[in-house]
């Protein structure tokens, strides 16, 4: 390496050194820790001396019936909640760049507005909404829904009122998969035109197709993001699980282990086995995704 | 009918069905702006009015009393009810009470009142003094300006090193910031909080500032990605004039790259502006140093009987994201289209 080579390698590493002690401190060595904790029995509630502890928490998880239901809760909403949030801003960036629709430009920043709504403020408008006798309600009576759900109160219809109060997340969605459909070229639509293929073939041969590492994309984050969901019944519920232990979230379930009974190395144990399903799901996605999805050349 | 009539009424019909979509999407705007200006009685009122109002009331002979609608004869007219009784009432009409006490027969308890458009603008300085607006905004403000600034700085050098510099494990160290967008933060949460507590962060604003300075993945790679379209002879034509890599950076970089710098000024403020979980756990049991968020979650606990109020409540926390939102929507939608990461 040449002085010059040397002096250049100095100066980007010195540049970057701001993210590297940043990354050691609170990504690296955390996630280290993480893992450490668990064969611990680190209380920041019980002055017990530090003990190495083998797999006693994991046999702990393992018994641990709240642990599993919580898990199948969190599951269950992520069911629901993940085609959602992958095919609405899909459908909704193809409404708006589409040829037959005025407004495209107003549209995207109404649509993207939300989105800079603090979700404990956005949880709070949305409470007002689902009310018994909110607006949502009102409209349902009055296209003929005789007793609309009592969205927050029941324990089979809070999960789909949750999803609804989502909707307001889904902007950057939007924008990401605008941005995704500008970048399509347009002589495949024309190509597909003269073949004389309508707008259902378009979308599934040239769109699908064209946008599916941005589905990707948006698949991947939303699953490491449903699979920590609890913040917005933790604002409505105050971290009851109400109604009925419908909204006790995997993620609440490790909140309040860490943070109410301050218990880390069970918290800890609880984080890995969420860290090890996230790596299992998006891994299982990774290699599903050869099939379908398609990056073209230039990228 | 002419394909051009069929293809505009196609093109009128999406059109009204997307902005549709929209109005029922920002209903919920609307609703909460209503109901901030209502009183308890009239929500807690069946049939009560859409927009905000009080019952109407007339005083008689020194007396004040409520106005009903009341069927009179095929017409309703607005009577004010001034002598109860269970199979006839008592009414004087306001319009003409010369005309004195009308008997009506009939239950008083199946009229409906009569409303007067009344907002309630009083709400909103209560919730001011209930939850100490003031101090929760000021800790807001403080907490989101600190926190920009730290990452506007670290990003910009980070970038910066990215961006221009040849150094050895460049590409995978690049690969490695990016992959941190994917690691669920749950995952490194725990022995952070444990250290903080153990050195006495808990409590403080430092848990919230401090790793600000240390740039983070999403920022970082707007602004590498921004840098990398200024052209290198700029750089070169700075060096030429004896310019040190932070002079360039300074004098070239910087000035050319205002519109992403904006974008993670913004998105950095207001991302911090509505964060509640880093607050909510880092600062619980110290309301005098909590932030908007943190107040308005509490807020909402205490004041479950009052929807009113917490409107007005969150009305007062996301007018500053919001008129910001109105005032740069096009960095906004440009940063995050720029990226394709959201944040």
């Amino acid at each position: 390496m040449s002085r010059m080579a040397r002096r250049e390698a100095r100066h980007g590493l010195l540049f970057i050194l701001p993210w590297i002690i940043g990354f050691l401190a609170f990504t690296a060595i955390p996630l280290v820790a993480t893992f450490a904790f668990t064969f611990l029995n680190i209380s920041l509630s019980e002055s017990e001396p530090l003990r190495f502890v083998g797999l006693e928490n994991y046999r702990r998880l393992l018994g641990d019936g709240q642990a599993w239901a919580s898990l199948l809760v969190t599951a269950r909403f992520a069911l629901l909640w993940l085609p959602v949030v992958v095919v609405l801003p899909f459908l909704l960036a193809v409404a708006i760049n589409s040829r037959n629709v005025r407004g495209g430009g107003l549209l995207r920043v109404l649509l993207f507005m939300p989105y800079v709504v603090p979700f404990v403020a956005g949880a709070l408008i949305w409470q007002n909404m689902l009310v018994e006798d909110g607006w949502i309600n009102s409209a349902l009576r009055r296209i003929g829904v005789a007793h609309p759900p009592s969205w927050l109160n029941d324990p089979t219809w809070v999960i789909p009122g949750l999803v609804l109060i989502g909707l307001w997340g889904l902007g950057s969605g939007i924008i990401i998969n605008l941005a995704g459909l500008r970048a399509v070229p347009t002589h495949l639509y024309d190509a597909a035109r003269l073949d004389g293929a309508g707008w259902w073939r378009r979308l599934r041969h040239v769109t699908i197709p064209m946008m599916s590492p941005v589905l990707f994309y948006t698949m991947i984050l939303a699953v490491v993001d449903v699979m920590q969901y609890f913040l917005v019944p933790l604002v409505l519920f105050d971290g009851s699980g109400d109604p009925g232990g419908a909204t006790r979230f995997f993620n609440l379930y490790l909140y309040q282990t860490f943070f109410t009974f301050q218990e880390m190395s069970y918290g800890s144990t609880l984080a890995w086995l969420l860290f090890v399903i996230t790596l299992i799901v998006t891994l299982v996605l990774f290699r599903l995704s050869r099939h379908w999805v398609h990056y073209t050349s230039e990228r | 009918m002419a394909p051009h009539i069929a293809r505009r009424t196609r093109v009128a019909l999406m059109t009204i069905v997307m902005f549709g979509i929209v109005v029922a999407f920002l209903a919920p705007l609307a609703q909460m702006t209503l109901t901030s200006l209502k009183s308890e009685r009239q929500i807690s009122q069946a049939h009560a009015p859409l927009l905000p109002s009080d019952p109407r009331t007339y005083t008689y002979r020194g007396q004040r009393y409520d106005v009903y609608l009341v069927p009179v004869d095929g017409a309703v007219r607005e009577l004010a009810l001034v002598k109860k009784g269970r199979t006839e009432s008592g009414f004087v009409d306001p319009a003409a009470p010369e005309k004195g006490v009308i008997t009506w027969r009939g239950s008083w308890r199946g009229l409906q009142p009569s409303w007067t458009l009344a907002p309630r603008w009083s709400n909103y300085s209560d919730v001011w003094n209930l939850i100490d607006f003031p101090r929760l905004l000021f800790n807001t403000v403080a907490i989101a300006l600190i926190g920009t600034l730290g990452t506007v700085l670290s990003c910009t050098l980070v970038a910066y090193g990215f961006a221009r510099f040849r150094f050895p494990g460049r590409g995978p160290l690049f690969t490695l910031l990016i992959a941190t967008i994917f690691l669920p933060a749950t995952v490194t949460l725990i022995p952070m909080y444990t250290v903080f507590a153990k050195i006495g962060w808990v409590g403080t604003w430092l848990p919230l500032l401090v790793p600000t300075f240390f740039a983070n993945a999403y920022n970082v790679f707007l602004l590498r990605q921004y840098f990398m379209t200024i052209p290198r002879e700029m750089d070169e034509a700075a060096s030429i004039d004896g310019a040190g890599p932070l002079r360039t950076l300074r004098s070239v970089i910087v000035p050319q790259a205002w519109p992403a710098i904006a974008a993670v000024t913004l998105f950095h403020f207001v991302y911090t502006w509505n964060d509640y979980f880093t607050p909510l756990v880092y600062l619980s049991g110290q309301p005098d140093l909590q932030p908007l968020q943190v107040g308005l979650a509490a807020f909402n606990g205490l004041y479950t009987h009052n929807p009113a109020y917490i409107q007005a409540g969150t009305m007062m926390t996301i007018a500053v994201p919001v008129l910001l939102f109105v005032c740069f929507q096009r960095t906004f939608v440009r940063g995050i289209m720029s990226t394709g990461v959201d944040k």
